[in-house]
Parts: structure tokens; C-alpha cells; sequence
């Protein structure tokens, strides 16, 4: 599937919500059941910087595709991460640099991209494209 | 709660009035404000003050000739003279306008690099802001002075045998919070003030979080140096006080060069405007300083004592409420605190508390409050911190309690 169709499935999933607190009950559900990085994995350098949770990413080349794992001691935030993971994980660099984020505002999260929301969504897609452009060096 | 408002010393629906924010909806819900000890909401009376001061009387103060220009000052100096009364301070140069309590604080810590050298030491509390340990390390690297720390105990109140202890003929300066902003302890600061100058320091009181819920006494305090923030106490954001002894003022050096702060200026030598001047370099918030007057005869009309028996009674009931939740713990249990609650429930990230609660209309603060060090000693990434004003309710502090065990509920 290419990072718009399965970005598509996630908002037709959220769609099936009529509030916020199912659309959150979801997200605590999907941090719950995402695959933990490796222990090794957790370091400070794949730590993206913030003042509010820890969320660790770590990202393999398998192929020429991208493999992200993840992890966050908050549970929120680790929903967000399963979401965007499950969005970019698998996807060739390219792809992962090319797609938008629009979908994000759809399945409900905009206030999650508020700058004020330290280490949220900004920051973590931002590290996803930065393995993006770093590996994508690599491949060419 | 019928029976309980008959014995408030405050009507609160009648204050709750005078600010408009507190009528708005955030999240499809009611906004309950509960992150007072970051900023203070706004009475009517004081942004009439700020609209009144642009519609009718904006210029620039202590230059022009014309009217507009002297009404402007005169406003702006009577303030002063509400501040210098408020904090019963002898002389009103000794009140110096800053953009608030971090200026402050570093205005002092800047002028005070002539007063060390290498060795000497500084003293600030385990319990303090960045903002009140950030300046003195800098100060320390620039001097060689030593900064030597109070310790905490696990209630969250200083140690004060450690600190007595601390004390020596090599210790210059001490700097300590009057209210812890991240645990709401109120510190022993007539001790700590009167054992500093025994040893023949000099001492900074940051009040910024005092400054809402107490009404202190500068002169009685026998303090050197007291700073505030207005937007903690109902008056508008960028302005606060540097209060300063007069024989400290005089000796340290200005902060900033620019205009206002001259006497006379040639190339070779340029000479230094008297006090409060020597301190105030170009244009100041006018309009701020104005409106952190008004901010203060709002709530001296109300009454420091009413504020603080009532916001005494809302910590009492929160605390004991918050408390019947399984797993959940108070950071800072001093006997003597200000209307502050930290606290974490187990297994939950304060980030995710914050983020439902805030779902529900509620302003809670979550993080490390800017106080990491506090975060370390109690081995944790942050808290959750609920702050109360004199314009909080019970009613508002039942619908936090089911928020949080809505949150809970969610989370677990």
C-alpha cells in the first residue's frame, strides 16, 4: 500500500468515531498494541529533544525501504507515533519525503501539530523525514 | 454549596464577573482555569485601564513637554507609588520597572559580577525556577564564585539546619523563592534573610509566586532585593519589579545602556541618570506598568487576607478529594503552601493527565514546571500541577476531580 492509501484507511477508521474521547480511547489503544523498539535502541540520540514525553525512534534500511520502531513513555504520544509509523513505516524514502500530513488535521489531531505541543507530532514527523532524507543519501 | 458560599469571605460569583475570560468555552466545555501559578487571568478593571491608556493618553513618558506626554508620566509614576505602598517600601526610586521577574533577577545577577571573586560563594534553594539558577551559574562562571545549594527535604521544604550550615564568611549572596512555583511551599524567608545578613550577605527573594497570595512587607522583611511579575497578579504580561535597597541600587553598575538612563552623554564620558532611571534604559512598558497599578488596587480591594483564606480553603478541599484517588500523589506536602497541587497518579505520564483534562475545558499545567532539579529529587519526569485563584469555585474543583478520574479511567 503506498503512504496515501494507508493514510486514507487511518481516516476512514477515525471516521467511525462520533467524539473526541472514542477517537482518544482508539489512539491509547493503538499505544498500547505498538511494536516496542528495541531496548538497545532507546539512547539518547534517538531521543527527539522536548520538554513534555520521551519518544524514541529508530529507523532500519531494509532494502530500499524504511523501517521505523518507537516508543514513548506517555501513552498519547505513543498512539500518535503508531499512527505515524504505521503511516510511513515500510516506504521508500522518497515516498516518506513526498507525502503530506493532511490527514492528521482529518482523523481529528490538528491541535497535536500546535508548536505549543512540544515534542508532538511536529517535531516526530519532522525526525521521520529527517532518517528520510539521511538514508535516502544512502541509496542513491 | 449553598451553605458552604454563606461562609466564603469572598462572593466569588460577584468577582467571577469582572473576568471576562472565565465566560468562555474550550473544548465544547465550561473552562475551568487552573493554571493560576503560571499566569493570572484579567479583571474588566484592568483592561479598561490598557484600552483607556492607547484610546486616550499613549506617548512616550519623562521627555516630552506636551500634555499627553506628562499625563503618561504621571500615570506611570503613580504607579510606581502604588507599588512602593503595596510592598511598603521607603522610598519609591527604590522600585524599579522591568519586564518581570527573569529581568529582575538577571539585573542583578549582571551588576553583581563587580561584587565577587574567585571563591566566593553563592547560595540558592534546591527549590527554585530556572529562572533563579540559570543567572547565578552564569554569574559563577564568569566570577569563579562557588554555588553552593540548599537541599529539600521529601515534604519539598528547605533544609534548614543544611542551610544554616551553608553559611560562612565566604558566602555573598543568597538567593531563594518565597513560594516554590512547582510545589507551592512557602519558605522561611525571615529566617533565611536574617541568618544571610549575619553572615554579612546580601539576599534576593523572588516573590513571583508569593506575590498573588501574600502581601509582604519589604521593609519589615529587611530584604535586599524582592522581585515580582504582574501577569501573576492579575495585571498584564512583560512587566514586573525589581525592588532593590537603596545602597545596593546605587552600587551596582546599570544593565542596559540607551536613552532614559543617562544623565548627560558625551564621547569621552557619559554619567548615569539617578534612581530609578540609572535602571530603565529606553522606553518602558508604559501602558503595563499603568495597568500593574490597577492590577493591584483590584486586588487590594478585594483583600491579600480574604484571597488567602479563601484560596486556603480550595487547596484544603482539592487536596483532600484528590487524595481518595487510588494511586495518586502529592508532590510538596508542606504545612505551609500557597494554593498549589502537584501531583502524579501511578503508572500515568502527567502529559497524558494534562492532555485528557484539557479535553474537558480544564487548564492544568504538566511537566517539569521549569524546576528539573525538584524533578530529579523526587526521581520523576513531571507532575501534573493544579494552581489556584481567588476566582476558582468548588463547583470548578469537583469537575477537575471527575475530569482527572475520567483520565484515569481512560488511561489505565
Amino acid at each position: 500500500m503506498t503512504i496515501q492509501e494507508i493514510q486514507e484507511e487511518i481516516v476512514d477508521e477515525f471516521s467511525m468515531f462520533d467524539d473526541w474521547m472514542q477517537r482518544y480511547e482508539y489512539m491509547i489503544e493503538l499505544g498500547k498494541s505498538l511494536p516496542l523498539i528495541e531496548e538497545k535502541y532507546k539512547v539518547e540520540e534517538n531521543l527527539i529533544k522536548g520538554c513534555q514525553s520521551k519518544v524514541w525512534v529508530h529507523a532500519d534500511l531494509i532494502g530500499d525501504k524504511l523501517a521505523f520502531s518507537a516508543d514513548s513513555d506517555a501513552i498519547i504520544t505513543k498512539g500518535i507515533v503508531a499512527i505515524l509509523i504505521r503511516a510511513y513505516s515500510n516506504q521508500h524514502p522518497t515516498d516518506i519525503l513526498e507525502a503530506d500530513n493532511k490527514f492528521i488535521d482529518e482523523i481529528g489531531l490538528k491541535e497535536h501539530l500546535s508548536p505549543t505541543r512540544a515534542n508532538g507530532l511536529v517535531s516526530m514527523i519532522k525526525q521521520l523525514k529527517m532518517y528520510a532524507i539521511a538514508y535516502q543519501t544512502q541509496l542513491d | 454549596m449553598k451553605a458552604v458560599a454563606d461562609k466564603l469571605p469572598l462572593d466569588i460569583e460577584t468577582i467571577r464577573l469582572d473576568f471576562p475570560i472565565l465566560k468562555r468555552k474550550v473544548n465544547g466545555y465550561p473552562l475551568v482555569y487552573l493554571d493560576n501559578a503560571a499566569t493570572s487571568q484579567t479583571p474588566q478593571q484592568v483592561i479598561d485601564v490598557i484600552v483607556d491608556y492607547y484610546s486616550n493618553y499613549n506617548a512616550n513618558i519623562h521627555r516630552g513637554v506636551h500634555s499627553l506626554s506628562q499625563e503618561a508620566t504621571d500615570k506611570y509614576e503613580a504607579a510606581r507609588k502604588k507599588i512602593q505602598q503595596h510592598f511598603n517600601v521607603a522610598k519609591s526610586h527604590e522600585i524599579i520597572f522591568t519586564s518581570g521577574t527573569t529581568h529582575s533577577i538577571n539585573l542583578v545577577a549582571n551588576g553583581f559580577a563587580q561584587e565577587l571573586n574567585t571563591g566566593d560563594e553563592i547560595i540558592v534553594s534546591a527549590l527554585e525556577h530556572h529562572s533563579n539558577i540559570v543567572p547565578w551559574q552564569m554569574l559563577c562562571e564568569k566570577t569563579g564564585a562557588v554555588l553552593k545549594v540548599i537541599p529539600m527535604t521529601q515534604e519539598g521544604e528547605l533544609d534548614m539546619d543544611a542551610f544554616h550550615k551553608l553559611l560562612s564568611d565566604k558566602t555573598k549572596m543568597v538567593f531563594v523563592n518565597h513560594v516554590s512555583n512547582a510545589l507551592g511551599t512557602v519558605n522561611p524567608i525571615e529566617e533565611i534573610i536574617e541568618a544571610t545578613h549575619k553572615a554579612g550577605a546580601a539576599i534576593l527573594v523572588d516573590g513571583a509566586q508569593a506575590a498573588p497570595h501574600i502581601k509582604a512587607d519589604l521593609q519589615a522583611l529587611d530584604v535586599d532585593f524582592y522581585v515580582v511579575s504582574a501577569h501573576k497578579m492579575c495585571g498584564p504580561t512583560g512587566v514586573g519589579m525589581l525592588y532593590g535597597k537603596e545602597k545596593w541600587l546605587n552600587k551596582l553598575p546599570p544593565y542596559q545602556g540607551g536613552g532614559e538612563m543617562i544623565a548627560t552623554v558625551s564621547f569621552e564620558k557619559t554619567t548615569y541618570a539617578e534612581l530609578p532611571h540609572k535602571f530603565e534604559a529606553g522606553t518602558p512598558n508604559i501602558c503595563g506598568g499603568i495597568a500593574f497599578g490597577a492590577a493591584l488596587d483590584y486586588m487590594n480591594a478585594i483583600g491579600f487576607e480574604n484571597i488567602a483564606s479563601y484560596e486556603h480553603m480550595l487547596l484544603e478541599y482539592a487536596t483532600k478529594e484528590l487524595l481518595e484517588i487510588e494511586g495518586l500523589k502529592i508532590y510538596g506536602t508542606s504545612k505551609d503552601k500557597t494554593a498549589v497541587i502537584s501531583f502524579n497518579i501511578e503508572g500515568l505520564h502527567p502529559y497524558d493527565i494534562g492532555t485528557i483534562v484539557d479535553k474537558l475545558g480544564i487548564a492544568v499545567r504538566t511537566g517539569h514546571h521549569c524546576a528539573q532539579p525538584i524533578m530529579d529529587f523526587f526521581k520523576i519526569p513531571g507532575t501534573v500541577r493544579a494552581s489556584f485563584s481567588f476566582y476558582n469555585t468548588f463547583e470548578e474543583v469537583d469537575v477537575f476531580i471527575s475530569a482527572i478520574k475520567k483520565a484515569k479511567m481512560m488511561l489505565q
